[in-house]
This record gives C-alpha cells, structure tokens and sequence, in this order.
C-alpha cells in the first residue's frame, strides 16, 4: 500500500479515519478496522454490491461510485449503501414478445422517465443508461441490450432517478428478451445436439474411457490443434 | 499510469511487437508448447502446490491420513461454531424438499431445475444471491459445438489439462452436456457472442485443441448467472431465497442421511434450523483462504465452508493436494493486485513477456503449467519486472489483439479488462498489463459421481465444491460449464430422490463425533469454522483490544 507518510483523512459516514492516500474506498473501510458485511462481493467490479455515496468539501454535489474500484480522497465524506431497494416483475419467459408491449406490461413506470440523465450520471460503469431507458420506451430491445451489457446492477441509477424507474431490472428483461428472442439462431449447435441425442460419440467416448493412463497420454500429446 | 523506470522494458515490448506479430499471423506456435516431461519439470520446480510445506496430513475425518493443502487441514481441524445442545430438532424452523447451500450458478441452475418438476427449495447464501465466483468469470464456457470440434476432443483436452487424474464419468458428462447447456441458456435468454448468421464466436483457450470457448464479451458469468438469478426470481412459490444466511452445519437424521441444515443471520446472529428432504452443497472454492499468502482473484465470500460443513458429516473430499493459481493475475496497479485477467486474452492473441519484451512459454499452456514458466521467468531467470510495492510480474501484451484481430476489437470484447484499468490511467489497447499467477480455483473438493452425490445419502455437490471432475487442473471454461451441467444434474437427481426418501429423526450427533475426534488426535486449535469471512483489518487495528467473544450482559 502506500507509504507510511503518504495518508489522508476521509470521514466514514461521519466519522474521521487516517487512510492510506491511494486506498480504494473498500480497501480504506477495511484499513479503518471495519469488518464488511453488507457492502463487498467480488471486489473486483463485476457485482455491484459495494456501491457508494460520497461528498467532497467544497462541493454541493453527491457522487457515486463502487467502493472496490474508486480511490479515496482528501476529506471525502463516504457512505455505503448495504442494500438498494428494487423490486422485480414476476414474467414467464416464454409467454412475453420482444416488443415495446413487454415492457409497458412489466416496467410500465419506463415511460415516466424525464431524461434528466440523472441515472446515466450516477452510473460507475460509465454506461449511457438514458439511453437505454429511451430505448425500452422505443421497444428497441437490442440497444437496451447492447448499451446495458456491461451493467452490473449495483442499483445507484434507481436510487437517483426521480421517475423511480429501476433500470437494470429493464436491462435484464431486455438482454433475456434478446439472447432468446432476437439473437440469430445457430445451426451447428442443434446439429451438434442432434448427434449427441443419436449416441453419435458413444463409441469414441467408450474407446477414451477404457484406454489406459500412459496410453491416453500419447494419444493427448499426439493430438492435433485447430 | 506505469512508473518512469518501467518505460524502457515497456520500449522493449514494443519493439518486438512487429515481429511477433509477424509469426503469430503465420499461423504457427508462436513459442513451442511443452512437452510431458518439460511440464513436469516446471511444474516440479515451480508450482506453489509442489512445495514441501505447502501440504500436510489431516489427522481427523474421512481423508484422514492424507496429505492435503496446509491451510485446507487446518480449516478443518477446528471447531463448530454451534453447541448441539442448544437446538432442538423436534421443531425445525423452515421445511421445504431441498436446501441448497450457496447462491452462485450451480445453486441457482439446481434450484431451476428443480422448481421445473415442482420440487421446492430453499436458497442459503452467505452474502447476496449471486455473491459468487460464477458473478466474475469473464472469458467464457468451453462447449464442443463448432464443426472441426466434437465431445471427445474436449473430453481428451480436461484429462490431459487435469493430468489424467479426472474421474473420467464426470468428464464425460460435462463434455457431452455442454452443447445443450448452450442451449439451456440460450433459450433462458443469455446473449452470447455470435457472428451475423447465428455462428457462435468460439476461441481458444489453454490447453484446447479446438476453439471452443463461448462468451458473453468479457462478463460472461455475470451474463449467465444474472440470468438464472432472474429465473429463480420468477419462482417465488418454488424458491425462497435467504441471503446473509449461511449454511454452518449440515443436520442428519438418525440413520446418517443428510437433511438440511443450521443456517446463522449473519445480521442478527441468530440460528436457524433447516429440515430437508435433499441437501446440495454449491458453495465454490477457498480463495479467500489466501493459500501460500498468494492474492486471489476471488470473490469476498470464498472460504471453503461446504468442505468443512460436509467433512463434519463425514463427506470425503478428492484431491485437496491441488490449488490452482490462475497464470495472469493482475500485479499492478496495487489496488488490483491480484484481480482476474481473463484467459480470453491470451485467447484472442495476447502474449506473456518477459522484462526484454521476449516470449518465454507457450501463451495457452494448461493453467498449472502457464503459471508454472511465469513464476519461473520471474524467481529463477530473474527476468520479471518490480513493482513500486515490491511486487514481480511479467508482461501481457495487449495492444497485439488490436493488430491481429482489428482497432475496436479490446473496446469491444474486453469492456471489462479496459475499464478496469484505464481507472488508473492504463489503456490497454495501447501499452502491456504486468501480471503474476493469482490463487483462482479449488481443484478438488467433496468427491462426487455423475448425479452429483456424494458419499452421504441424500448430499448432493456441484460446481467449485465438488471434486473429480477437473483432476488436478481445471482448464479455463471449464468451471461455467461445470457449474451448469451439475448444477443441473444436482438438481434433478436430488428432486427425484426427495419423491422417496423418509427421514427419521434429525441429528446433530455428527459434531459431538468430531469434536471428540479432533480431542483424541490431540488437536489444540482455537480456530472456528466454517471460516465464512476474511479478515483484512490492518495490524495496527488488531494490536487494540477486539471482542473476540461476546459474553455476559452483551448478547
């Protein structure tokens, strides 16, 4: 970590604590002394359970960010958030369209968004999550998809949004609507299938199966490469 | 951004590049592949797990004797958390068919399953539903689906990656299912990489000798479990899922069969008990355990506890001798030191180099032999490059996928990777990452057939918990898959099994046991587990007085 003279002071949820300068938030929660519970999974920036509110002095504005991810700053003034209260449309998959109506059924409070690009503001991904919402009002299902992909559903858009929209349960609609509905099917993959489902390996699989170590070994080191 | 003294080992990186380029386009090996005996050697030399200290033998329970991981024996010689005494069994305090323990993809994929033949569950997971290694993998699921590839190529490809050591039922199902496992997930809703007309992107990945890596850009497990996680949503009535509960203890009855669980709130520190027809343990790995003092690369909640909960009960473990360090494991910056750089890019051409910005390994060994000529180039040959905190790495050279596969095609492809460091001023299209081998994944674990079951009637374990199918050496692509195919499996056979079974009387006995056992081998430990969470407080902290007990008027 950084060294021994080079620490700052950030205030955890009010309180001062002397951190390491170049501390990501969670690394300085932990330095502190805290023991998360709520507030860190993967810590490497895939799950979003770590998001963050902060305020820096001098300045009127609330930022967010991911605690595993933002560095500390001088006097910063951080809270976590331990859970984000979301709620989720109950769906079956296979009775919905990939279609504006799917989204006017399940998520119909899409259509109260303002574009005041408050979530694409709040978002540590950098997604334009704006746009997306403007997308599902479209019905386009793949730009959702497409500008959501990287969404890892830490939920600080739905917290600032003032139409209480909660974008990433749309962006999950939207991506299984894709990936099922809209994506080009592929025709090796059922052929592949088929020959499975007609024992077309058994053989080989047997001949594998019953050949010795040493032998197999020959065989591995042997084998051709694409 | 990279320190000044790094620049001219960057340089260097840079000047080779036209050339290795060059000879990557050509078609050939860019560095001859390793044959048996020089893996071997390297392996010998090099690997953490070939270090004499690195194992011990575990004195009590079902593997007793062996010689296992240090820090896997001393996890479990220890104690349980709870008294027997204090629960009474008569009056359980949920009910339901099957208790799953752990929220991750192999949880999830039984609880679908089994929900589709109306059998209820019960979810147990330590942090959040999907708090999980299966959240992070980014560079893809192997699946033999294209043409020039079939099941047995990828089934010959696990065994050697694994050293033939691999229960081989076990990798024939997860080779033969792999196709529809795609499928499954396709139909689910996850989105894969695909060209125009409907072809999968397949590309390398170490140790396969066809391209049979699928994926969803680089998040493909947050792509796939997200959408199981959604899916277990939409069945409220079938699946409840408890999060910040972890499962602590596995309860039998009376005649040694498995059926549910002890669960503790993390929140409120209270137990709960669990009485269930099927039991499934899909808690992942032990990266969390820090083994041999190496970073991980995963998530918070990786402490091994279905090992220890099922090893109670008399669970038998396979192949706790074998820990897997991932090869390219982030080193600098330090705030990412030790996280996840996909395999997808050593995939897509990415090459390891070393500090002259020269090729030293073949860049898609087996992850045990990869990592093995890393830690090699950079101890022995002393050719790694030094970080400011003292840290050692090697090159990755990035900004070669840019040439051979297209501009855009790092943006595209790896939104994860470049995000993750261009945070701290590293473009990845444009300069190297330094990486050294970061502990990844538990080889082994509680040993299963091909239903998943275990050696106690009525326990069922799939994905990272569960050993055999993955040898001594997982190949990379081989977990998602993994996770999906048992996950799957454990699912309905336990669903089956819970249509017959009887349960008598529920048990706790199993602790008192191994409590004396551990007292008649002599044992003196005050180490409590399952482990459930690391401790990162600092030294400075620790040096003040903490409340290691609560006792008297607190609680």
């Amino acid at each position: 970590m950084a060294k021994k003279e080079n620490f700052v002071t950030v205030f955890i949820m009010g309180k001062g604590y002397q951190v390491p300068a170049e501390a990501t938030i969670m690394g300085a929660l932990e330095y502190a002394g805290y023991q998360i519970i709520r507030g860190a999974g993967c810590r490497e920036g895939f799950c979003g359970a770590c998001a963050t509110v902060y305020r820096l002095p001098g300045d009127y504005k609330i930022y967010t960010g991911l605690a595993c991810t933002t560095l500390v700053e001088k006097d910063m003034w951080l809270s976590q958030l331990p859970a984000i209260p979301a709620y989720k449309t109950i769906y079956d998959i296979n009775k919905i369209e990939p279609n504006v109506a799917a989204v006017q059924k399940l998520y119909p409070e899409v259509f109260r968004c303002v574009a005041c690009n408050s979530c694409t503001k709040a978002c540590p991904q950098d997604l334009e999550v704006m746009d997306y919402i403007q997308a599902a009002k479209r019905g386009d299902i793949e730009a959702v998809m497409d500008l959501s992909f990287d969404c890892l559903c830490c939920g600080l858009c739905a917290i600032r949004c003032p139409a209480e929209i909660v974008q990433f349960n749309v962006s999950i609609l939207a991506k299984r609507l894709y990936g099922k509905y809209l994506a080009p099917k592929s025709k090796e993959l059922s052929n592949r299938i088929k020959e499975i489902n007609d024992h077309s390996f058994d053989k080989e699989y047997k001949k594998l199966i019953s050949t010795d170590k040493e032998e197999l070994k020959k065989i591995y080191y042997k084998r051709d490469m694409e | 951004m990279y320190p000044e003294y790094m620049h001219e080992s960057i340089k260097k990186v840079t000047q080779t590049r036209n050339k290795r380029y060059e000879l990557a386009k050509s078609g050939k090996p860019v560095f001859p592949p390793m044959s048996s005996d020089e893996r071997e050697e390297v392996l010998n030399k090099f690997h953490p797990d070939y270090k004499l200290e690195s194992k011990r033998k575990i004195h009590i329970g079902p593997n007793k004797g062996e010689s296992i991981t240090t820090e896997v024996a001393e996890m479990l010689e220890s104690h349980s958390r709870i008294n027997p005494k204090s629960f009474d069994l008569s009056k359980p305090d949920y009910e339901t068919d099957i208790l799953i323990i752990g929220g991750g993809g192999a949880g999830a994929a039984a609880a679908i399953i089994a929900s589709q033949s109306g059998v209820k569950s019960i979810i147990s997971t330590k942090l959040r539903f999907g708090d999980a290694n299966s959240m992070m993998s980014q560079g893809g699921m192997q699946a033999a689906i294209k043409k020039i590839d079939s099941p047995p190529h990828h089934y010959l490809d696990a065994m050697g990656g694994g050293h033939f050591d691999n229960k081989p039922e076990l990798v024939r199902a997860m080779t033969e299912k792999g196709p529809d496992v795609v499928k499954w997930l396709e139909e689910l809703g996850v989105v894969w990489d695909k060209l125009d007309d409907g072809s999968f992107q397949a590309l390398h990945g170490g140790g396969t000798s066809r391209k049979r890596m699928l994926s969803s850009r680089d998040y493909t497990g947050a792509i796939i479990l997200r959408t199981l996680m959604d899916e277990v949503r939409n069945q409220p009535d079938k699946v409840n899922v408890l999060e910040f509960m972890p499962t602590v203890e596995l309860l039998l009855d009376e005649q040694g069969k498995c059926a549910g669980g002890v669960l503790y709130n993390l929140e409120t520190e209270e137990y709960f008990t669990v009485k269930a027809k099927a039991t499934i343990i899909t808690t992942g790995g032990y990266g969390r355990l820090h083994i041999r003092g190496y970073d991980t690369t995963n998530h918070y909640g990786a402490t091994g506890d279905g090992l220890v909960i099922a090893y109670r009960a008399g669970g038998k473990l396979l192949y706790m001798d074998s820990v897997q360090y991932h090869p390219t494991g982030s080193v600098f910056p330090e705030q990412i030191a030790g996280f996840l750089i996909t395999e997808k890019i050593r995939g897509a051409g990415g090459q390891p180099l070393n500090k002259d910005g020269e090729l030293f390994v073949f860049p898609r060994e087996p992850r045990d032999v990869e990592s093995s000529a890393i830690i090699r180039e950079c101890v022995e040959r002393k050719n790694g490059i030094k970080t400011p905190s003292e840290r050692v790495g090697i090159w990755l050279d990035s900004p070669l996928i840019e040439m051979l596969q297209g501009d855009g095609y790092i943006n595209k492809q790896f939104p994860a990777m470049h995000r993750q460091f261009i945070r701290y001023g590293i473009d990845i299209t444009k300069e190297p990452m330094l990486i050294y081998p970061s502990l990844h994944y538990q080889n082994g674990g509680i040993e299963i057939n091909e239903k998943c079951e275990s050696n106690i009637p009525g326990l069922y374990v799939a994905g990272e918990a569960s050993g055999g199918v993955h040898g001594r050496n997982r190949l990379m692509g081989n977990s998602v898959l993994d996770y999906n195919v048992f996950g799957r499996i454990a699912g309905e056979y336990a669903s089956t099994y819970t249509k017959s079974v009887k349960l008598n009387k529920l048990s706790l006995d199993h602790i008192n046991s191994y409590e004396k056992e551990l007292k008649a081998a002599g044992i003196r430990t005050d180490l409590i587990s399952p482990v459930l969470l690391p401790s990162y407080t600092p030294e400075d902290v620790r040096k003040r007085p903490l409340t290691a007990k609560y006792e008297g008027t607190l609680r």
